[in-house]
Parts: structure tokens; C-alpha cells; sequence
């Protein structure tokens, strides 16, 4: 590789600040070993330790299909081939075309009525003793023994399955709101109090930022309850979307396609929360970035 | 040691003064059962700093969270400059024991806070703050957020919060008792310049007889169950003398000593 400007400049950086950089100032460094390499990057970054952590988990996968443990349970590399065909001949992206739709109207009417009810109940003891015990009831029910009346009711479309999303994860993120409203700092409170705040700025300049913690993890449960409402409805409710796949592949004795179905969604759920929980801390609450 | 201005009502001690800015009429507050405070009566004198001194239990918290506005009183009023208030108000700012700072704002937010809620314009209440925050030591934290801040700190932020209001009345609830000793003794001679820079009314709770003497004008001694003023002493401490020099004075430490003996009932 002939050497460039770019390059040099580039190497002085990695020397100047070479204690905070990561993997790929170490490797514009003279000496590194690969071994070394890989030694640092370890001791640096988070990401060495997810990425070992699925290593690990997939290995143990494959290894379990090479075995197998059981004649339905492929190889994880069967697994991800799965996927890229599925990928590529464009059934998995219209699965989730469909899969998609349900999920993400039921979550954004989960996550409006139940925060805006949640904060009520926090805020008002008559509108608590109103609405928790509908709410409690509902979360300790089993949902998915209510999916067939949804159906009775709803029909097979959009609405039934949009609706068995909201069952599931309305009541989590209400109560949570609700929790996260009593939970408030009292002192913030009486300190907005002692400045002459309105009621309105009370609520909105102390209330919800203290409370969007404890919101923001009721909205992380109540979108992976979501997650649960969409497949429950896609099972037993209609046969499309990502619950048609894998229920079309598993009654064809297809597993590698059944489990990339299911490995697929489990990941699309995992990032979701993750992507959630980043918006939170680099957006929402920027003191949290700092510690 | 002069003799304050004690007078007895329906056998309970009043204590009047002259140009009283706030004023404690009657005063009584129950929790169910519980007689957290009877009969106070009780004036604070415009311009100096008054202290309410008590073991724990005997109401001072309570006494001065009714005068904020922040605790109703179950019987008696509270006047300021004259009119009685039922609420909290703009002629009153107030200290937390736990600073009561917003994690999710820096410095200059949580300093600019009440004149925020007042809607006076960012750039307006921004120059209000930044002035507050140099007054206190803090010029260069502008933009940090509480929890990169020492204890010490954080109430240094919480105090340039109440003087960014511009208050005639600060009531301060036990301000530095969470806050190591080193920076106590700084913090109560940097509040002794303060309460001369800024010209303004102090009621100040603490449990630290030391730390009531060394910056008060007036202390007035409460006993607890139910919370009565038991006496008033006005320490006379000389606030030219330098702090080391103060606190070996020995009408300082008379004055010291006098409380304990006044106080030591009380402790187990």
C-alpha cells in the first residue's frame, strides 16, 4: 500500500490519543501481533464481549445441529442460509411487510393511551382508583387465552391483530407510567412549588423528565410484550407474516427456514429495544451520556 | 448577650422585634395525632439571619416549610411584608437539605430555574445565572451536570437558584448538612459574606449549635414534642474578627456552651 498523507496524519492521531482509541488505532501502530490486537480491542471495547457472547452462542448452536439433537432442530448454518434465501427471493421481506403493520400501529396506540393514562393515574388518586384495578386485572390475565374472542369479535384482519398487540402491551406500559409518575422526586416537586411553578409546569418540566426513566423502561416492556401480542395473533389468529412462515416451513419438515423465521424476529426485537434504549440515554436524558 | 424581645402568651414565649419582615401568628400544625408544632409565635427582623435550632423531632423543618408555603399550617397565619400568604411566593426562596437540583439539566438550567417558570427569556435569565454562579464559586461549571458535582457543589448551585429569584426572604433547611465538614466551615463563612453582599432575610435551619452561632443574628431555640420555642439568644458574635479567630472567641464558645446546657435535656 504506498503511504499517503492521510495515512501519516492519521497515524499521528492514533499515537497522540492512542490510550482512549480502539481497535483500529492499535492496528496503525508498529508492532501489533494480531494477538495483541485482539488482546487490546478486548480490554477496550464492549463490543468484544456481545460479539464473543453470540460467538459462543452460535457455536454451541451449531454444534447441537451437527449432533443433532433432535431431526427438527438444524444447523445454525443451515439457519442463516435459510435466511439469505429467504432474503433474497423477497418472502421474508413481505413477511415483514405484514408482521410490521400490526405491530407498530398497536405499539404507537400502546404507547400513547398508556403513558397519557399512566401519567393521569399518577397524577390524579381518583383517576388510579378508577383505572388500576382494569389494568391489573388485564396484565395478570393470560393473554393469549382472550386471543380467540378478539377473533370472535374482530374477525381475521388488521384490526384483530392490532388489538391483540394493544391487549399485551397497554397494560404494562400504563402501570409503569403510572409507577413512574409516584415515584417522582417529591423534593424536585416541592422545589418547583417554591418557585411559583404552575401546575402545567410542574408536570411538564419536572414530572416527566424525572419520570421518563421508569416510562421509558415500561415502553421497553411494553413493546417486547407487543412483540408477543403480534406472533400470538399471527398463530392463532391469520396464518400471515413472519408467524406464516413459520408455520407454512415447520408443516413442510423445512427447518432451517422455520428457525430463520424465528431467529429473525427474536433479532428484529432485540434491536428494537436496543435502538429504543440509545434514544433514551442520547437524546432524552443527555447527563446520563456523561458518567 | 442581649436580652431579646421575649414576651409570654396564654403561657407560650412570643418573640417580637422591630421592621419584622415575616411574621408567625399562632401557629400550630398536627399530623393525625401527632402535635408537630403548637402555638408559635414568632418574628424574624428584616435584613438579618435567623436561626431555628432543635434537636430532631422538634419541628424546625416543619416551621419553616409553613412559612415557605409548602406545608399548610393546621391553625395560625404567616405574613410577609405585611400581607398574609397561604402559598408559596416570589418574596421567598428556598434552600433544600438535598439540593433538589434536575439531574437532566446543567448548572446554568438548574440556577435559571425559577426565573424559567417566572417565563423571563433565555438570554435575560441565562446573565442572571451566570452572575449568581460566580458569586457562589462556581464560574467555569456553567455547563455540568449535577453528578459531575461535589456535594458541596451542588448546594453551592442550589443556593444561587434562591438568590437568581431575587427574594427578600431565603429560608435555608439545614443547607450543609450533607456536606462534609471541611467544606461546611468554608461554606458558612462564604454564606456570612453573602448574607453581607446581598442585603437580604435569612431563616436558617441546622441541628449544629456551632454552626448557629457562627453565622447568626438572632437563634431561636425550639423543644421538641410539641415543637415550642424554648428561649432566644442573640450570640453578638463580632464579624470583623476572622473566622479562626471567631471561633476561638470565648463569647463564642460561652454562647455554645450556654445552648448545649439549654439543649442537652433533650438528648437521650
Amino acid at each position: 500500500m504506498p503511504s499517503s498523507p492521510g495515512r501519516a496524519r492519521s497515524r499521528m492521531q492514533a499515537i497522540v490519543s492512542h490510550t482512549k482509541l480502539n481497535d483500529a488505532a492499535g492496528a496503525l501502530k508498529a508492532p501489533p501481533t494480531p494477538g495483541q490486537a485482539l488482546q487490546s480491542f478486548a480490554e477496550n471495547r464492549r463490543s468484544f464481549w456481545i460479539i464473543l457472547s453470540l460467538a459462543v452462542l452460535f457455536a454451541a448452536w451449531e454444534i447441537a445441529g451437527l449432533v443433532p439433537i433432535s431431526f427438527a432442530f438444524p444447523k445454525f448454518s443451515e439457519t442463516v442460509l435459510a435466511f439469505v434465501e429467504m432474503v433474497a427471493d423477497g418472502t421474508m421481506i413481505y413477511a415483514y411487510f405484514l408482521t410490521l403493520q400490526p405491530l407498530v400501529l398497536g405499539v404507537l396506540i400502546s404507547a400513547v393511551v398508556g403513558i397519557g393514562l399512566g401519567i393521569a393515574m399518577g397524577l390524579s388518586n381518583k383517576i388510579e382508583w378508577l383505572l388500576a384495578p382494569v389494568f391489573i386485572v388485564l396484565q395478570a390475565a393470560p393473554m393469549a387465552a382472550l386471543v380467540p374472542l378478539v377473533t370472535f369479535i374482530y374477525g381475521i384482519g388488521l384490526t384483530a391483530k392490532t388489538l391483540a398487540v394493544v391487549m399485551l402491551a397497554l397494560p404494562v406500559i400504563v402501570l409503569n407510567s403510572y409507577k413512574a409518575v409516584r415515584h417522582v422526586n417529591p423534593s424536585l416537586v416541592d422545589m418547583c412549588r417554591s418557585f411559583q411553578g404552575t401546575r402545567k409546569q410542574q408536570i411538564f418540566k419536572i414530572i416527566i423528565p424525572d419520570a421518563s426513566p421508569v416510562l421509558f423502561a415500561g415502553l421497553r416492556l411494553g413493546i417486547a410484550a407487543g412483540f408477543i401480542g403480534v406472533m400470538l395473533a399471527e398463530l392463532l389468529i391469520t396464518p400471515t407474516g413472519i408467524g406464516d412462515l413459520i408455520t407454512y416451513h415447520r408443516s413442510v419438515a423445512n427447518y432451517g427456514h422455520m428457525y430463520a423465521s424465528v431467529a429473525s424476529i427474536i433479532a428484529v426485537s432485540t434491536l428494537t429495544l436496543a435502538g429504543l434504549q440509545y434514544f433514551e440515554t442520547n437524546v432524552l436524558r443527555p447527563e446520563k451520556r456523561r458518567k | 448577650m442581649a436580652n431579646a424581645a421575649l414576651s409570654r402568651t396564654q403561657g407560650q414565649l412570643a418573640v417580637t422585634c422591630e421592621d419584622a419582615i415575616v411574621q408567625v401568628r399562632d401557629i400550630g400544625k398536627n399530623y393525625g395525632d401527632v402535635e408537630a408544632l403548637r402555638g408559635i409565635n414568632l418574628e424574624f427582623q428584616r435584613g438579618k439571619l435567623t436561626t431555628l435550632l432543635g434537636p430532631s423531632g422538634c419541628g424546625k423543618t416543619t416551621l419553616l416549610k409553613i412559612i415557605a408555603g409548602l406545608v399548610p399550617a393546621s391553625s395560625g397565619e404567616i405574613c410577609v411584608n405585611d400581607k398574609v400568604v397561604t402559598g408559596p411566593g416570589p418574596e421567598r426562596a428556598f434552600v433544600f437539605q438535598d439540593f433538589a437540583l434536575m439531574p437532566w439539566a446543567t448548572v446554568m438550567r438548574n440556577v435559571g430555574f425559577g426565573l424559567e417558570l417566572r417565563g423571563v427569556p433565555a438570554i435575560e435569565r441565562n446573565r442572571v445565572a451566570r452572575r449568581y454562579i460566580e458569586q457562589v464559586g462556581l464560574a467555569g461549571f456553567e455547563e455540568k451536570y449535577p453528578h459531575e458535582l461535589s456535594g458541596g457543589m451542588r448546594q453551592r448551585v442550589g443556593i444561587a437558584r434562591a438568590f437568581a429569584v431575587n427574594a427578600d426572604v431565603l429560608l435555608l433547611d439545614e443547607p450543609f448538612s450533607a456536606v462534609d465538614e471541611q467544606n461546611r466551615r468554608k461554606f458558612q463563612e462564604d454564606l456570612l459574606r453573602l448574607v453581607d453582599l446581598e442585603k437580604k432575610t435569612f431563616i436558617f435551619v441546622t441541628h449544629s449549635i456551632e454552626e448557629a452561632v457562627y453565622v447568626s443574628d438572632r437563634i431561636v431555640l425550639l423543644s421538641p414534642r410539641p415543637g415550642r420555642i424554648s428561649q432566644v439568644i442573640d450570640p453578638m458574635i463580632d464579624r470583623t474578627a476572622s473566622p479562626d479567630d471567631i471561633r476561638r472567641d470565648a463569647g463564642y464558645l460561652n454562647t455554645v456552651e450556654e445552648i448545649w446546657q439549654g439543649l442537652r435535656q433533650y438528648a437521650e
